[in-house]
């Protein structure tokens, strides 16, 4: 039982919450420097179409690069209305998401190439880490990924020591809670709200990037499928941590690994039931979680 | 150019093209339009429209479905008023999560948008779906339960001038009584209007939301009883997105709401036009819909920029 059902639920659970925790950890840092980037959604499927367009030309390499860079595209045009200009944060984003999904759409069938799903993109699958994969339950289900998802291992250590260990990280949070004193203080609030929104867009578009390389193998459109929309409810489980971010998006990897966990058990309900499930998931705890957490005290405004 | 012409021709190049193509994408957007236009006059961002829209028109195919042998003139504002109350019933859950949980409305509502997409997923391959369970989308609609035409030998509908009568009263509302008045006040400043004005902003932002769901649950009535006569899944191609732009360019006024609504009704039959003539996506409409949003935000950032300098100017 163990080794049928609930190994590949746990393995299929982490390579579903990579995707997630890569928009998640960017989001988090925009929302930490005191902006909510509902355009997310539209860098992640800008971030798709980057890789799959890179990769059929330069290969799986040059895909993650294309959709890093795809996804910080968008990302500056957020960054000019919200922080140059200082528009709406809420009705901005909402433009770059329909921005995002209708330059995708058009351009995906546009293009001479078809870069669809089972058109032979070049990917990256999983790769076994000697010793570590051997080990019982965790070795295959942490150990035998994707690439993408041991850049996370290092990373979420890293973005957490640098946020509260670092001057720039204080820098970064100082300009979420209070951008005059930020400013006082001599931080250049512009400055890090652009970089901070630049690097949610690079963390937005590998979301695309691994969502396309090491899951789907190709596009479709809308293939994002309010991922952005949900690792903004992931940041606000994780209550504004990285570490905490990270083990909620691991928490939604789950909901959607519950798809694939019900299909083998050929259970008689409905599969929508499944399909909605992460996004109930998502109510439920935000519900649930009420008070504990404390956004940043200036963030959307 | 030749694109720009299969657009103009599919838009308004024709009484066909403004009365069976235009106006009658036109209408959706009407309601959910003003849905929008309600909920942000009171502060409240429900990005949920297109949610609340498919479930306005599951309940009015619910009631389509099981009336169907009741007359015209009984089964077809019973529709109505289910496509209200599922829609109503959508944003209370999402203002239920506000005021109790302090889930915000942005996050839920369009949560609820996914949920509402896999129920009506359900509901045409489960409870609703044709008898002889092939296609995933409902029977279609007896004669009584279809909304009759404005013009003969046009497909424009009931729904269009409905919405055109919800849009006046709105207006009025809004603009000439008391609780119009508390209604933009909350929207202005939640605070204020509580310790200034008396308004019990909470009860009454909660309020707005659940009457714009019900707004919104129009347009999905209105679609199935005079589009689409069946309940099926592409029944809305964005309209409830659509209709921030629609609200928003008209600076939430619900007389222009009228307009904005044909001008964008007007986008996506040109754009279906432009799709089927000269292979232009359809989606492209989306780019021009953003393109606009944007447009806007900037000019309105800039206006005040400039009065703001014009003040200061004047000490």
């Amino acid at each position: 039982m163990i080794e049928v059902v609930l190994v590949p639920f746990l393995e299929a659970a982490v390579r579903t919450a990579t995707p997630l925790a890569f928009a998640a950890l960017g989001e988090l840092v925009a929302e930490r420097s005191g902006v909510i980037n509902l355009g997310l959604e539209g860098t992640i499927i800008a971030g798709c179409l980057g890789a799959a367009v890179t990769a059929a030309a330069g290969g799986a390499g040059a895909g993650y690069i294309g959709a890093a860079f795809a996804g910080m595209l968008m990302a500056a045009i957020f960054a000019l209305f919200v922080v140059t200009l200082r528009t709406d944060q809420i009705i901005t984003g909402t433009a770059l998401t329909m921005l995002g999904l209708g330059l995708t759409g058009t351009i995906h069938r546009s293009l001479p190439t078809v870069v669809d799903a089972g058109a032979a993109l070049p990917t990256t699958g999983p790769v076994a880490i000697p010793g570590l994969s051997q080990l019982p339950l965790v070795g295959s289900v942490l150990f035998v990924q994707p690439l993408a998802t041991y850049a996370l291992y290092v990373l979420v250590p890293l973005l957490a020591w640098w946020m509260t260990r670092t001057h720039a990280g204080l820098a970064l949070r100082a300009t979420g809670e209070s951008p005059e004193a930020a400013q006082a203080a001599g931080v250049s609030v512009r400055r890090v709200q652009w970089s901070a929104i630049l690097f949610s867009g690079a963390m937005g578009g590998l979301c695309g990037g691994t969502l396309v390389l090491a899951q789907v193998g190709g596009f479709n459109e809308g293939m994002s499928a309010g991922r952005g929309f949900i690792a903004i409810a992931i940041v606000v489980l994780g209550r504004w941590s990285a570490l905490g971010t990270a083990g909620a998006a691991l928490v939604f990897g789950g909901a959607f690994a519950l798809q694939y966990l019900f299909q083998s058990l050929e259970l008689a309900l409905p599969y929508q039931l499944f399909l909605a499930l992460p996004y109930v998931l998502t109510l439920v705890l935000l519900a649930a979680l009420r008070g504990r957490a404390r956004a940043p005290a200036h963030l959307g405004a | 150019m030749e694109i720009l012409l299969a657009f103009w021709d599919g838009a308004f190049g024709s009484a066909f093209a403004v009365w069976s193509a235009t106006l009658v994408r036109a209408t959706p957007l009407l309601f959910v339009g003003l849905a929008v236009a309600l909920a942000f006059r009171a502060g409240v961002l429900n990005i949920g429209a297109e949610g609340q829209l498919i479930l306005g028109a599951i309940g009015a195919s619910v009631v389509a479905l099981t009336l169907s042998t009741s007359p015209s003139v009984l089964l077809i504002p019973l529709m109505l008023l289910a496509g209200m109350l599922g829609g109503a019933l959508w944003a209370a859950i999402a203002a239920v999560l506000r005021q109790r949980f302090g889930v915000l409305e942005v996050i839920s509502t369009i949560m609820l948008n996914f949920i509402a997409l896999a129920l009506l997923g359900w509901m045409v391959r489960g409870p609703l779906q044709e008898p002889t369970k092939v296609y995933p989308m409902s029977s279609t609609f007896g004669a009584a339960a279809q909304f009759p035409f404005v013009i003969p030998g046009q497909r424009l509908h009931l729904g269009f001038v409905l919405g055109l009568m919800i849009a006046a009263v709105l207006w009025f509302v809004l603009a000439r009584t008391a609780l119009g008045f508390r209604i933009r006040a909350i929207g202005l400043g939640a605070r204020a209007a509580a310790s200034a004005g008396g308004v019990h902003a909470e009860s009454l932002s909660a309020r707005v939301f659940v009457m714009s769901g019900a707004l919104a649950g129009l347009a999905g009535a209105s679609e199935v009883g005079g589009v689409t006569w069946a309940l099926y899944e592409g029944l809305s191609p964005g309209y409830g997105y659509t209709a921030i732009a629609v609200a928003l360019l008209a600076r939430l006024d619900p007389r222009w709401v009228v307009v904005t609504a044909v001008f964008f009704g007007a986008l996506e039959a040109g754009g279906a036009a432009m799709q089927r003539e000269a292979g232009v996506p359809a989606v492209a409409v989306q780019i021009v819909t953003a393109a606009l949003l944007l447009t806007v935000l900037a000019l309105g950032r800039w206006q005040q920029l400039r009065a703001a300098r014009q003040s200061t100017e004047g000490l």
